[in-house]
């Protein structure tokens, strides 16, 4: 099986973020990047399969050279090789353009993703290339098994799963509770170093949106704190009529 | 401009996150109309006659029987032309967010997911989308003619059923592929009787603090007074305790209801990044240095285990049970 994941590099999860002075991005200085965490979900999947299987995992990301970062990690934890699409991007749409050019030659039999980048939180990649490569798609996967030339992926959505149905080839985007992703192991972090990662130049059409600003939220909270020492009876009653008189929310 | 709303129904009821696109597009000003699309959505349209909408444009279609979101997205772009929708709203829920990309991708819209504002500045149209787990927000214009936007649930209000004017009705025909049918919904398996996070108004969620899962009855009791949602850390369904499906935070749900109750939850960033943009926060922790304190407006130090029950008997009292 081909097998296609698709990753991106986001902050760490634990990043502060400060505005940069442009006033509408983030300022990069002291951050540090890594794989998006649901990627690392669906490159896992991708390795479990391959295993079953047989066949090749490739990782793509579309970015700046400092990206290649991302692919290395993957590597790191087992697939086999490496693309580049090396582009400015603005916005997703172009991504979505971008990784669709990329991914048309290469024919993959399942095409992977995370469900979403946590740098912005889209959750739009997937049914881009679903639109684009006019193939079937599942996003927010907590199961998939594959059985032939058909795919069943479990999702997750209010109130319960639906489950879906999906012929081969098709892209399913991955949300925690599919799998639980690797460590890489010390070999395989060296090994990743000698791992092939081809390079290509992506062309990016004229971007759809466009980014006014970026602020941080400036929700005021009244931060009140009642202390209950020993009298919880007390506390409670005092939570209780400040969420009835001030916050009117019962 | 004409504002398209795609309604999106569930056991032949018209979602509330839909019900609030169309708040949102009444916010915008200009005409506004929605599109219903299954396989024979005629109860609906019922409910939508009575939205004060302009128009009401279906789509029906027998093998939508089984939900397919490609060709639920194929439908709603040939409304949105037939309609010279200007604007497209979907309500993010997880069936919106996979629909309003595909309809972007279509109409060749510039497309801003998640929105939590959207204001119309002089005919520019602003658009606000949480970024960074909700560490910060953007501000987004977008460029193309045609503009596509999913909202997030629970911000706007629902229109009120007011019957002033009887909406036109187009039936719209469709050609779909037989590709747009290669991805269908076999089944939706609804967790009984339970409300889910992501949709509730109100939601008390409880932490490592509550030492094991014997102990949710008092979490739950609390839940029931407010009529509220159970939710959960991640510390909490990594232990087994409860369910993925209730876990709040980044790997979670991303969460904006009325009040949110976080008992015994320490308040790490992940976790705060699923519930930041509720309106009232209140935390109940014994520790009076716990993270979570700095972004609540009402905060309990106290022991949750003797907290709980006292609130609990005290939200009944106020709520006249
Ligand atoms: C990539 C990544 C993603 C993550 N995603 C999420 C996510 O989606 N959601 C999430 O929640 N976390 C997430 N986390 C984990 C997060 O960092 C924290 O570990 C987790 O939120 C802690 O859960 P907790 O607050 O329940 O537990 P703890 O941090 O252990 O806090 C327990 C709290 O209970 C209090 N307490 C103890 N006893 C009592 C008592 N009797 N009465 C009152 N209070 C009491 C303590 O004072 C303490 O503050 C993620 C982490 C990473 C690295
Ligand atoms: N620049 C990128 N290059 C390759 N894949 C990406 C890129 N951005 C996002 N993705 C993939 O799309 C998924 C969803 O991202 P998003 O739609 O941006 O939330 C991610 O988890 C990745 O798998």
């Amino acid at each position: 099986m081909n097998i296609l994941v698709c990753v991106s590099q986001v902050p760490d999860t634990t990043t502060r973020i400060n505005v940069a002075a442009d006033g509408k991005s983030m300022d990069p200085a002291g951050v540090k990047f890594i794989l998006n965490p649901y990627d690392e979900l669906a490159v896992e999947e991708g390795l479990r399969l391959r295993d079953k299987h047989k066949g090749e995992v490739t990782v793509i990301t579309v970015g700046a050279d400092s990206a290649k970062e991302a692919l290395r990690q993957a590597l790191a934890m087992g697939a086999d090789k490496g693309i580049l699409v090396k582009a400015d991007k603005q916005d997703s749409f172009q991504v979505a353009e971008m990784l669709a050019a990329a991914i048309m030659p290469l024919n993959p039999d399942l095409i992977l993703l995370g469900k979403q980048s946590i740098d912005f939180d889209g959750m739009e990649m997937a049914p881009m290339l679903s639109e684009l490569l006019n193939l079937p798609c599942a996003t927010v996967a907590v199961g998939l098994t594959i059985d032939g030339t058909t795919a069943k992926a479990e999702k997750e959505v209010e109130g319960g799963r639906e489950v879906i149905s999906l012929t081969m080839p098709c892209i399913i985007a991955a949300q925690k509770g599919l799998n639980d992703p690797r460590y890489p192991s010390l070999p395989n972090i060296m090994k990743a170093k000698q791992k092939p990662i081809q390079e290509i130049v992506g062309t990016p059409s004229a971007a759809r949106t466009a980014i006014v600003g970026m602020t941080k939220p400036d929700k005021k909270r009244a931060n009140k704190i009642v202390k209950a020492d020993g009298d919880a009876n007390a506390a409670a009653h005092e939570l209780a009529r400040l969420l009835h008189e001030e916050a009117k929310v019962i | 401009m004409n504002i398209l709303v795609y309604l999106e129904e569930r056991n032949g009821q018209i979602r509330k996150p839909s019900l609030e696109a169309i708040g949102a597009a009444h916010g915008l000003g200009g005409t506004v109309s929605v599109a219903i699309i299954g396989s024979a959505p005629s109860a609906v349209i019922d409910q939508a006659r009575k939205l004060n909408v302009s128009a009401i444009y279906t789509a029906s279609e027998p093998r939508l029987a089984e939900y397919s979101s490609s060709a639920t997205g194929c439908a709603l772009a040939a409304i949105a032309k037939q309609a010279g929708a200007d604007v497209v709203l979907v309500g993010a829920t997880g069936r919106g967010k996979d629909l309003a990309p595909r309809v972007a991708i279509r109409l060749e819209a510039g497309y801003v997911p998640d929105v939590v504002a959207l204001s119309n500045e002089g005919g520019d149209i602003i658009a606000t989308h949480p970024v960074y787990a909700g560490k910060a927000q953007m501000s987004v214009k977008v460029t193309t003619s045609t503009k596509v936007y999913s909202t997030r649930p629970n911000l706007w209000k629902a229109p009120k059923d007011s019957a002033t004017s009887e909406p036109a009705i187009h039936a719209v025909a469709v050609n779909f592929a037989d590709s747009n049918f290669a991805e269908q919904t076999k089944e939706l398996i609804l967790s009984q009787g339970k409300l889910d996070v992501a949709e509730a108004d109100i939601i008390v969620s409880g932490g490592r603090g509550m030492r094991g899962p014997e102990n949710w009855p008092l979490i739950e009791d609390l839940a029931q007074a407010f009529g509220a949602a159970t939710g959960a850390s991640r510390a909490v369904v990594d232990a087994g305790w409860r369910p993925h499906s209730e876990q709040v935070g980044q790997t979670g749900k991303t969460v904006s209801p009325t009040l949110y109750v976080a008992v015994g939850i320490s308040g790490a960033v992940q976790h705060l990044a699923g519930m930041s943009s509720a309106k009232t926060i209140v935390a109940i922790n014994k520790d009076e240095n716990a993270p979570i304190f700095s972004i609540v407006d009402y905060g309990v130090v106290g022991d949750a285990f003797e907290i709980l029950p006292a609130l609990t008997a005290e939200i009944n009292k106020l709520r006249g049970h």
